[in-house]
């Protein structure tokens, strides 16, 4: 299936959970944070969280600003 | 040019009448209490540092590292943007150069137009801090001049504060704006000196004088400071601290900058607390008329 991934279609297996989605992106253990679709998805439910064809899955982090 | 001169500034100014000694004893008394602890509140944590600074314009991590141990700021800034997806973990992060341990972390709602896109901004930094509720908000209206969009603004603090939020809320110097914005819950005010990056000083000095005077909240100038003396001039109007980024990050030697601004909020808020002496028209002889010789 497809999602989108900061902005970016990408091709990924069918129903692949965010916690595997962050492994395969080698985000692993970086500070930051996940929605899709406008939603917030908390940290402690990615491992069960299944992502679904045409997601939009934003990955945030901190970034200098004022 | 900007007139520095046009309105003096001090908790204590009120034209050209001379203070009565009960007003001078309790400046004596609240300076002898602040010289030794002058903090102020943010959601009931206490700071010494007036100063609080922004993360972004540097040249890199070192730098905004040094610079903001320059500033002693505790409370610092940061924005949030999408991850760099296929860069090297390595890469180093912000979080890194200003670690939650050591400063108040500030996640602000830079770039939002919308009261929604800057409610999900405060939620992804909730998330992305563990839980930490407090955000500065900003919803920007124009993007000439980054003046708040301020309909946008009370709409998106209602929301944060009814989701738990402790809420920063950037605005103009509109005192009526500050007044709603505190009624509202929002812990801090912070009323811009001047456009966002444009350095150009306090541009309405007698609006935040009233939007202090009124506030019951702390006050905090944020954005449009250039230099030392703007910083010292909001905290003389009776500011209780001021945030910049731009000031410091585009000196030509930041660390320096930083330090500056560090003395001049120190400088601004002894004057402030010290009571300047009535302005007068003409002038007043130093040196006594008793005793000439000549």
């Amino acid at each position: 299936m497809n999602i989108f991934i900061n902005g970016e279609q990408t091709p990924v297996p069918d129903r692949l959970s965010m916690g595997s989605l962050i492994v395969k992106l080698d985000l692993a253990g970086q500070r930051l944070a996940v929605e899709v679709n406008e939603e917030l998805v908390p940290r402690s439910t990615f491992a069960e969280y299944r992502l679904q064809e045409n997601d939009s899955v934003e990955i945030i982090h901190a970034v200098g600003g004022g | 040019m900007v007139d520095s001169s046009a309105f003096p500034t001090g908790k204590n100014f009120r034209g050209f009448e001379p203070q009565t000694p009960l007003q001078i004893a309790a400046n004596i008394m609240s300076s002898q209490i602040t010289d030794r602890k002058d903090s102020f509140s943010i959601a009931g944590r206490e700071y010494t540092s007036r100063l609080l600074v922004g993360t972004g314009k540097y040249k890199d991590l070192a730098e905004t590292r040094d610079a903001i141990k320059a500033s002693g700021a505790e409370i610092v800034t940061f924005a949030l943007r999408r991850t760099n997806i296929g860069q090297s973990q390595d890469e180093p992060n912000l979080l890194d150069a200003i670690p939650p341990d050591r400063y108040t972390l500030l996640p602000n709602t830079a770039g939002c137009y919308d009261a929604k896109t800057a409610v999900r901004t405060c939620r992804l930094a909730r998330e992305l801090l563990d839980g930490h509720n407090l955000v500065k908000l900003e919803v920007l209206g124009d993007e000439q001049t980054l003046f708040p969009d301020v309909v946008a603004t009370l709409e998106a603090a209602e929301e944060l504060i009814g989701d738990g939020f402790d809420v920063m809320v950037y605005t103009n110097d509109d005192p009526v704006m500050a007044r709603h914005l505190e009624e509202l819950g929002c812990i801090a005010v912070m009323p811009l000196a001047a456009p966002i990056g444009s350095g150009l000083g306090i541009r309405n000095r007698l609006n935040i004088r009233t939007i202090v005077e009124n506030a019951k909240v702390p006050i905090l100038v944020d954005a449009g400071v250039g230099t030392a003396s703007d910083a010292a001039v909001a905290m003389e109007l009776g500011c209780d601290g001021v945030l910049m980024n731009t000031a410091i990050a585009a000196a030509d030697d930041p660390i320096l900058m930083a330090s500056a601004m560090r003395k001049g909020i120190e400088a601004g808020r002894e004057a402030y607390l010290a009571g300047r002496m009535p302005a007068r028209r003409f002038a007043s002889a130093s040196s006594p008329l008793e005793g000439l010789f000549f």
